[in-house]
């Protein structure tokens, strides 16, 4: 079996191969790609959208349709890991609580029992880290780290980055007060209920902005009829909604990224964590 | 000069992923995955696609990892094969 397996990665990896020698050569001039449709994006990007970054306004403009099912993908993700992890019902055989003045670990059976002393804080069963220097640490950095995030996601007209890249960058600040504190901090912090409500808000606002233009009477995601209402000419206005469909993008895959690592950390319970 | 660095970066791409079939501890194997994750990512960024290696280190070297943690954490460490 496992010489068979072999035999079809050597067999596929020798197709790739083949197939990728009749690809031209990295930045070749005379390529299909770079003759007809790389030329008139660069080009025409700043012209038409006043983004310098031609990235971004190929990926929210002139190919704003992938980047919206792109994000849709994301939000079914998200969904998929909350119907396939999620555990409604809960049997808990009892939790661990520690003394904070003395450290002296107990553990209850009866559920409520010590779930709002102000002596006892509960801890996981698992894995028990009580680190003061890790936890002070990860405080400091996280709200540098969410500043980042919100800087990636509003200069990316100017330089690399845009929604995909903060959004991730702004749920991993979350996920790590998850993993430094515990999981029912972060759950404090950013609940099911808003995980869920911003991953649809996300899409929803992606969407919205598509459907504002239909309605001003122009095509799906056509930013340039924005300009009615914003006040600013076609090209401002294109550029402004790039930027929306970005901060759209960003709250969606923050909110899934937040969500899949809390049912897959804690196999669905949500109760205790990595 | 550009193309020595592509090179180097290449082979420790063919290095990493060789050991993260052969490792046994799934761990570890992670932890290589975040590193092959990092290397694509120079690698991203010496052709000069500072997008794609933006997104690669972001997603691919930073939450995917978490994630696989995450779902190491509830099974065993050692791999059967």
């Amino acid at each position: 079996m496992k010489y068979l397996a072999l035999l079809v990665v050597l067999l596929s990896g020798m197709a790739l191969i083949y197939t990728g020698l009749d690809l031209p050569p990295w930045g070749d001039p005379n390529s299909p790609a770079s003759l007809h449709v790389s030329p008139k994006y660069l080009r025409d990007s700043l012209k038409d959208t006043a983004v310098p970054n031609v990235v971004t306004s190929i990926l929210a403009d002139y190919r704003g349709y992938d980047t919206m099912f792109e994000t849709t993908v994301i939000f079914c993700a998200g969904l998929a890991c909350l119907v396939l992890l999620r555990v409604s019902k809960v049997e808990r055989k009892g939790a661990h609580f520690r003394h904070k003045a003395t450290g002296l670990v107990l553990h209850v059976k009866i559920s409520g029992l010590l779930e709002h002393s102000r002596e006892f804080e509960r801890i996981d069963t698992q894995w028990v880290p009580h680190d003061i220097i890790l936890k002070t640490m990860c405080r400091f950095l996280i709200p540098f780290i969410q500043l980042f995030a919100l800087y990636v996601v509003a200069h990316g007209h100017h330089s690399p980055g845009g929604g995909f890249q903060g959004g991730v960058i702004l749920g991993a600040s979350v996920i790590l007060l998850s993993i430094s504190f515990d999981l029912r901090t972060g759950l404090q912090k950013v609940g099911e209920l808003k995980i869920g409500l911003m991953s649809a808000t996300g899409v929803f606002i992606y969407t919205g902005i598509g459907a504002l233009c239909l309605l001003l009477g122009s095509e799906f995601l056509n930013y340039g009829i924005l300009s009615k209402i914003l006040g600013v000419d076609p090209v401002m206005s294109r550029s402004l909604g790039i930027f929306g469909v970005e901060v759209g993008v960003a709250i969606t895959v923050m909110a899934v990224m937040i969500g899949i690592y809390n049912y897959v950390s804690s196999e669905g319970r949500l109760d205790e964590g990595l | 000069m550009g193309w020595h660095i592509d090179i180097i970066v290449l082979s420790f791409v063919v290095i990493i992923a060789i050991a993260a079939i052969e490792v046994k501890d799934l761990l570890a194997t992670a932890v290589l995955f975040g590193a092959y994750s990092f290397m694509m990512c120079l690698l991203w960024s010496i052709m000069g696609a500072v997008d794609v290696a933006f997104t690669e280190a972001s997603v691919g070297a930073g939450v995917s990892t978490v994630f696989f943690i995450a779902a190491i954490f509830h099974t065993k460490r050692r791999s059967q094969d």
